[in-house]
């Protein structure tokens, strides 16, 4: 019988520890997937963050480095200058990217590291139990805005695309969601290209991912799924926000 | 064949950096290290490698962890202040076993204290330059040449261990002008399998991390580290002896401060009065037996530094049973040979 579908060998064998429903296990999956399908595994090092993906060293089967908080595209820098040939990814959530690692993504994005960023934004923070994060969203409950995220005392929602796009480093931002399959489809095509760019030596690419947090948004998995259609994707539009190539810069 | 030059402190460390078979330099601009910056800038893109400045000192340290990760020689740059904000990277190097060098050509403090030389940065260095249970190499010289010296057998220990170096100066060595002979010889870097450089298919992957969740297993890896620090003090702490062997008067001195107080010896001496010292040169390991050796003939002991008294607490645990005196000056202000020779004559006919 012809075989339609394999588990990706960029993944191990280890059983992932997201909670159920929670979309950082697709979002590794087309990762790796990705990493492999351009053959780049034997040539590659991920990096990890802090935040529910720190064990995202045990899970993509290639050489990783787990960095401090927020430093992953400063660790990642480290790497590509000392081995430029080689592939490096940093893997980030919300908190980690645009809160306390805030300085290390814009000058990564502004000295236009040869990196891939794949952003996670989930809208919380995840792993610490659910505090409001710089993507929440206006009026949205989370353990730390108990009467919904008040603008007025903790500001606005950071997007993170349109603020990076305006930077001449960066060589491609696209912002996707994997709540349906046409959309996986979509975000891993972004995903092989933020990697083409950096064997291409085009500079700095990042993907930004609207993901769930089933757990702490206090919603079932297929509920969350609704709720980042109809509650994020407004705030936050999918589409490309920098393609240096096309000259695309919205 | 003399082939010594004539080098400022700063240059003649950044020079070292590179001869030692580090091209990859991360910093981020303070006073008085900036000689430092300007210098690999100058010489690294021309060898093709690298200098980065990057946004912050808390950068530029994970930047060396990540060249540390990848498995090359990696140096970062600064003085008190950005050291403070290294101390997570710091931490982080020790929690995942990289080495790595990181200069603190030392100012006064606290706060944005006086860009004037200082040793207040010695508890920072020595006992907790980041959180949890960790050490790193201290080397504290105290001429141009010494500072050379040091950064190879900093990098060839750090290697070696896989613990990282620091290279504790401060504004008056940096800035200093002195003749230096660089070694002649090629550095001699270990094998790195370890290294996230890529399976190349050829290995399973290589994971560069700190975190250990079960309690038991976070223990077993500080013991094994702590194993190695024990080897470290063992084998390798520094010290040079001055004027020591009929010593009357024992000196406890390190760095810019120490220099100082080989004039006031030389003073003392020429009044009569048998003074010496003996001067570490690595802050961790402290050379206690060294300084065992060096006190036990000597009536009294005055440890000299350019703070309100740090290492004299290392000097007191080293010899429990003595009276240890202490004379600094703080603040950025160098001490006098002409205020340490008061302290040594005043201890001058002092008894056992
Ligand atoms: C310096 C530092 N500050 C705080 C923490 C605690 N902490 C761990 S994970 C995290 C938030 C991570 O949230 P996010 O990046 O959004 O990722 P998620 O868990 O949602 O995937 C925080 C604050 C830490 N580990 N280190
Ligand atoms: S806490 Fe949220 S982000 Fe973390 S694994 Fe669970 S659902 Fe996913």
């Amino acid at each position: 019988m012809a075989v339609v579908y394999e588990k990706t060998t960029g993944l191990t064998d280890r059983p992932l520890h997201y909670c159920p429903g929670c979309t950082h296990g697709t979002i590794h999956k087309i990762v790796a997937e990705a990493v492999v399908e351009l053959g780049l595994q034997e040539k590659t090092a991920a990096v990890a963050p802090v935040g529910c993906s720190v064990l995202a060293y045990n899970y993509f089967n290639m050489d990783a480095v787990q960095a401090a908080h927020g430093r992953a595209p400063a660790v990642a820098t480290g790497i590509k200058r000392a081995l430029p040939d080689n592939i490096v990814f940093t893997y980030q959530g919300d908190g980690d990217l645009a809160a306390i690692g805030t300085a290390e993504i814009v000058h990564a994005a502004s000295r236009g590291e040869n990196i891939t960023v794949i952003f996670v934004n989930n809208a919380i923070y995840g792993m610490t139990g659910g505090q409001m994060a710089p993507t929440t969203m206006p009026g949205q409950v989370t353990q730390t805005s108990p009467y919904g995220r008040d603008t007025g005392a903790a500001g606005y929602p950071m997007r993170v695309c349109e603020l990076l796009s305006t930077l001449d480093g960066v060589a491609f931002a696209e912002r996707v969601a994997v709540d349906t399959v046409p959309n996986i489809r979509k975000a891993k095509k972004a995903i092989l290209k933020a990697f083409q760019n950096q064997v291409d030596k085009k500079g700095f690419s990042i993907v930004e991912i609207l993901s769930t947090c089933p757990t702490n948004w206090g919603l079932t998995p297929v509920e969350s799924l609704g709720y980042l259609k109809e509650k994020l994707m407004p705030y936050y539009p999918l589409g490309v926000y920098k393609d240096a190539e096309k000259g695309v810069r919205v | 064949m003399d082939q010594r030059v004539l080098m400022k402190g700063n240059e003649a460390i950044a020079e070292a950096v590179i001869q030692a078979g580090c091209l990859h330099f991360f910093g981020y601009p303070i006073t008085p290290q900036n000689e430092i910056n300007a210098y690999m800038s100058k010489r690294l893109p021309r060898l093709g490698g690298t200098y980065l400045q990057a946004e912050s000192e808390i950068a530029a340290v994970n930047m060396l962890y990540g060249a540390a990760a990848a498995g090359i020689r990696a140096v970062t740059s600064s003085s008190s202040p950005g050291i403070s904000l290294k101390t997570e990277g710091i931490s982080y190097m020790c929690g995942a076993d990289l080495p790595g060098l990181i200069i603190n050509v030392q100012r006064g403090g606290p706060g944005l204290g006086t860009i004037q030389p200082s040793q207040a940065d010695y508890f920072q260095a020595t006992k907790a330059p980041g959180h949890g249970d960790l050490k790193i190499l201290v080397y504290a010289p105290n001429t141009v040449q010494e500072m050379v010296d040091v950064v190879f057998t900093a990098f060839d220990l750090s290697d070696k261990y896989r613990v990282p170096a620091m290279l504790l100066a401060d504004g008056i060595l940096g800035q200093m002008m002195e003749p230096v002979q660089f070694p002649d010889q090629k550095p001699d870097i270990p094998a790195k399998p370890w290294a996230t450089n890529g399976t190349k298919g050829e290995r399973a992957p290589n994971i560069i991390n700190s975190l250990y969740l079960v309690a038991t297993e976070l223990e077993d890896k500080v013991r094994e580290r702590f194993v190695r620090y024990g080897e470290i003090e063992a084998n390798h702490s520094q010290a040079e002896n001055y004027l020591t062997d009929d010593a009357d008067v024992l000196l406890v001195a390190y760095g810019a401060s120490s220099r100082v107080a080989k004039r006031a010896i030389n003073a003392a001496r020429n009044q009569g009065i048998k003074a010496g010292m003996l001067r570490p040169v690595t802050l961790w390991p402290f050379p206690k037996k060294q300084l065992e050796a060096a006190a036990k003939n000597a009536a009294s002991i005055l440890t000299v530094e350019m703070s309100m008294g740090q290492m004299v607490e290392d000097v007191r645990l080293a010899l429990p049973d003595r009276k240890v005196q202490f004379y600094g000056r703080t603040g950025g202000v160098i001490p006098t040979p002409e205020e340490i020779l008061e302290q040594i004559k005043a201890l001058g006919g002092g008894v056992k």
